[in-house]
């Protein structure tokens, strides 16, 4: 039996779902009768090509607009696909992400290479809409579809010495074209303190709106950390590391007096170059202002506990 | 090829170079109003502008240039138009930034410009363009003389700090503004071998 997967660049920005009637069919779909055909049609798919429709919503999804899909797939920082914001878009058409493993490493009593699909369990993916804020000062809001990065982590058991955790991006210039210019040191390597990554927020995203990621959002796992700026959220996982220390980012490595370890979205803490004061809402119409950026990117209340006494503006 | 007359030029050369000048202005025009300017307009907008300002900068610096180089010297009687471009797409750049980025918020602006490098050196190649397009009549020519020659000068200092500027708006990719920098040493050495040449000849 063949199935066509439409890929994201054939859908008409008329066929995109308002929030509103998908979270309605999300409800209809979680009330419908589940079709036993259907759910082992859908067990034939590889991990991604697949797609959710009974998720439950997360009590952290957030009620601000979505973006559109074609918002979300064609404006991208990915530069393991090109520089250009739809350069990903462009050029990630042919990568193909299946089969997908992770190794984990380090400080921890059960590392090992696991599939992708090792981590994909019925009962564990929900929906959630997170916002997304990147540092060159605009925003969108994302309905991921994924799950909590703490539970994952707990199941490889980090010992007391795992201070950190490390997250590094596939190396191949072959599937990667971006990779082939030295614009940043390859491989994208990012980085969380053990209680940030233990966090109620940080997600494994592997899907968005409803299927599986497309290839330019960071298939086919990917990183999700809502309070801090959109280059902590890491595309494309290989690799998970338990660490004493902490790790060196790319970004930091490239920019060290601009972009930290840390980098907690605060409007309080400019970014040298430009002002982090407001933010571009990408999908509003352009003669609007910007609004103004909040702490945390409105996270405030899971993960400013996480910060006390910490001098904001020394650890940017 | 023959030298067009005094007349041709400005009846139809002038008047076709002029419409060929606003064509990436109007192309942003209709790409806005087709809602055509990408999933962040404002800055594809502020890029565009910015761009093309640079681009008559260079264009106009390569007048000399193309004029010795293809014996065709009726061709500096186009440059003022070309220098007055640069500044409308300047303006168009900066009044993006005042307008859409920043909302008239004066007290902003009056803090970044100072306090942002990146903002200061955009703000002073846009001020230093200003005596450049008050200067520009026949007539200020005329009466400035040498002191014109002296304050045009300031076009070889502008598009080095406009590609600095450039530069320092991107995180991590500088092909681009590294691309217009060598095109801008290409024309200043053209212009170096010229003057060689000059001066062996006396």
């Amino acid at each position: 039996m063949s199935v066509i997967i439409q890929k994201p660049s054939n859908i008409k920005t008329s066929e995109i779902t308002p929030k509103s009637v998908y979270l309605d069919r999300r409800k209809f779909m979680q009330q419908a009768i589940a079709s036993s055909l259907l759910l082992s049609v859908d067990a034939m798919l590889p991990a991604w090509a697949k797609k959710w429709p009974n998720l439950k919503q997360s009590t952290y999804s957030t009620d601000d607009t979505v973006n559109s899909f074609e918002d979300i797939t064609t404006y991208n920082n990915f530069y393991e696909f090109g520089t250009g914001k739809t350069d990903p878009h462009k050029n990630a058409k042919d990568f193909n992400p299946h089969p997908w493993s992770i190794t984990v490493e380090g400080e921890c009593a059960k590392p090992g290479t696991f599939n992708l699909e090792d981590f994909i369990k019925p009962g564990v993916l929900e929906d959630r809409i997170y916002r997304l804020r990147c540092v060159e000062g605009w925003s969108m809001v994302i309905p991921w579809v994924g799950f909590s990065l703490a539970d994952m982590l707990k199941k490889f058991e980090p010992t007391s010495k795992a201070k950190y955790v490390e997250f590094t991006t596939l190396l191949d210039k072959s599937r990667m074209p971006g990779q082939q210019r030295r614009v940043l040191n390859w491989p994208y390597v990012e980085g969380l303190r053990i209680d940030e990554a233990m966090n109620e927020l940080p997600i494994m995203a592997v899907g968005l709106y409803g299927e599986a990621l497309p290839n330019q959002n960071g298939a086919p796992i990917r990183l999700v950390v809502p309070w801090k700026y959109g280059f902590k959220s890491i595309k494309s996982i290989v690799k998970i590391r338990f660490t004493e220390t902490q790790p060196q980012t790319t970004w930091n490595l490239t920019g060290p007096s601009e972009y930290g370890f840390y980098s907690n979205v605060n409007p309080e803490v400019d970014h040298p170059r430009w002002s982090q004061k407001k933010e571009r809402i990408i999908g509003r119409p352009f003669w609007e202002p910007k609004r103004d950026t909040q702490m945390f990117n409105g996270y405030a209340e899971q993960v400013a506990h996480l910060y006390n006494g910490m001098d904001l503006k020394k650890y940017f | 090829m023959q030298n067009p007359s005094n007349k041709q030029i400005s009846f139809i050369v002038k008047p076709a170079l002029f419409i060929l000048c606003l064509v990436p202005f109007a192309l942003l025009v209709l790409d806005a109003v087709n809602n055509n300017l990408g999933t962040n307009p404002v800055e594809t907008l502020t890029h565009e502008t910015g761009e093309w300002a640079l681009r008559f900068l260079l264009i106009t610096l390569a007048v000399t240039p193309v004029r010795r180089l293809m014996s065709a010297p009726w061709l500096i009687k186009l440059r003022r138009m070309l220098g007055l471009f640069v500044f409308f797409y300047a303006l168009l750049h900066f009044t993006t930034y005042i307008w859409l980025d920043q909302f008239f918020d004066w007290q902003e602006i009056l803090l970044d410009i100072p306090k942002r490098p990146f903002i200061t050196i955009g703000f002073v190649s846009f001020v230093l363009l200003v005596p450049l397009v008050i200067t520009s009549t026949s007539a200020m020519q005329r009466r400035l003389k040498k002191k014109w020659i002296t304050i045009h000068k300031l076009v070889y200092v502008i598009p080095v700090l406009v590609v600095i500027h450039f530069i320092w708006s991107l995180k991590a990719d500088y092909s681009e503004p590294i691309v217009y920098a060598l095109i801008f040493s290409g024309l200043m050495l053209v212009r170096v071998y010229y003057s060689r040449k000059k001066a062996s000849k006396v």
